[in-house]
């Protein structure tokens, strides 16, 4: 190879490496913010804000959602698998929410540690399968 | 240069040549385009009328088959015009530069497929048509990626010096791909993590999974095909003075 080509080639080399280098640094020190929610485990933790809104992730544990009154509040306990946090909703929820399904929920903590939200996304997996084996899947009781 | 074969070797060297690749592109074109329409009919088949509904999602997954292709393809598009654009400044190859600049408007569009198809199937199934979770803000930042090529190459008169600019430009940006595509694995994010590139196995029914591939390869052919159409147009414009352009106008 030419040496001017085998310059080109090294500066670009450089050029790559820097920006990544430079773009992994930023990243880390802005891992916090680039969450775009916080988990139960770090909420009971009492890392998440307590005066501002913040999101919540987690899945509704199972039997967890309740209807107190005739309204549309709706109760629920979301989970990590670790700790639990229960929510409190009143609204329309997204066509994909239920018991065991992941979600995200804007909101803030009241003083009694219930998480009041004014918003809740839906948050599916990554499986896909149609009814049948999904059906198969499930435990047999 | 010895790890590569002596017939590849001389077939990109033979592609170098304007003439030779504004012929050989010719007669490639058709050929592709028949096998595209082909897969792209089997592919929308399977995925519209064959493969079942999901089991959470019901129909509305089917969107996937635009998605997913798109979205990949956005990614891919990307890669393959910055190492163009690198080829071309380092040996500073004409036809390196060219296909840099015609990816660029298809990968856009593929971006902005990914993002308007994710957005109208947001708003249903999560409840929001957007959120700026890392996922769709690095596909966001794609997309400027792109429009900042075709604006800059725009911007630059004299072709051989924009082509330079807008390499440059691409190169930097590359940083980009990888963080779209682990910022569901190195954030938490509403957009799912990945089903198909799982290192065990896809956690997607085959039934569903078989027109999604199918149309995976459609749109990495019709890139193809769109990719060189403008590549041979930016050809002839850029060649417009020399005697094969010439010649190829007075045989019309």
């Amino acid at each position: 190879m030419k040496p001017a080509r085998k310059q080109r080639l090294y500066l670009i080399g450089l050029i790559v490496i820097g920006v990544g280098l430079a773009a992994t640094f930023a990243l880390q020190a802005f891992n916090d913010n680039l969450m775009y929610f916080f988990s139960t485990t770090d909420v009971v933790a009492g890392k998440a804000p307590k005066d501002r809104l913040f999101r919540l992730g987690g899945m509704v544990v199972d039997g967890s959602v309740k209807r107190p009154g005739d309204g549309i509040l709706v109760q629920f306990k979301l989970t990590d698998y670790e700790k639990d946090v229960t929510v409190e909703y009143s609204g329309i929820l997204p066509d994909l929410f239920r018991e065991g399904q992941g979600i995200v929920a804007k909101g803030k903590l009241n003083n009694k540690g219930v998480f009041v939200a004014e918003e809740v996304l839906a948050k599916h997996d990554e499986n896909y399968m149609p009814p049948e084996v999904a059906d198969s899947l499930k435990p047999k009781s | 240069m010895s790890i590569i074969p002596k017939p590849v070797g001389l077939f990109f060297h033979k592609m170098a040549s304007p003439p030779h690749f504004y012929r050989f592109t010719g007669r490639l074109i058709p050929w592709l385009s028949w096998i595209f329409l082909i897969l792209v009919v089997v592919g929308l088949y399977g995925g519209l009328v064959l493969a079942p509904a999901d089991y959470q999602q019901g129909d509305s997954f089917r969107i996937i088959y635009i998605h997913v292709p798109s979205a990949w393809m956005s990614l891919f598009v990307y890669v393959v015009m910055a190492v163009a654009g690198g080829i071309g400044l380092v040996w500073r190859i004409k036809l390196a530069e060219i296909v840099a600049i015609s990816s660029a408007s298809v990968g856009a569009a593929f971006t902005f497929i990914a993002l308007v198809t994710g957005s109208l199937w947001g708003k249903p199934m999560w409840g929001t048509w957007w959120v700026w979770d890392a996922r769709l803000t690095s596909e966001l930042i794609l997309l400027f990626l792109y429009l900042g090529v075709i604006g800059l190459y725009g911007a630059i008169d004299d072709k051989r010096t924009a082509s330079r600019a807008v390499a440059i430009l691409a190169l930097v940006g590359v940083v980009n791909i990888p963080i779209i595509h682990y910022s569901v694995e190195w954030w938490n994010t509403l957009h799912q993590g990945p089903t198909v590139s799982k290192m065990d196995k896809p956690s997607i029914h085959i039934s569903m999974l078989w027109p999604m591939l199918v149309m995976a390869v459609a749109f990495k052919l019709y890139y193809v095909i769109a990719m060189l159409q403008r590549a041979r147009t930016e050809l002839v414009i850029r060649e417009r003075n020399s005697q094969w352009v010439k010649t190829l106008l007075e045989s019309i």
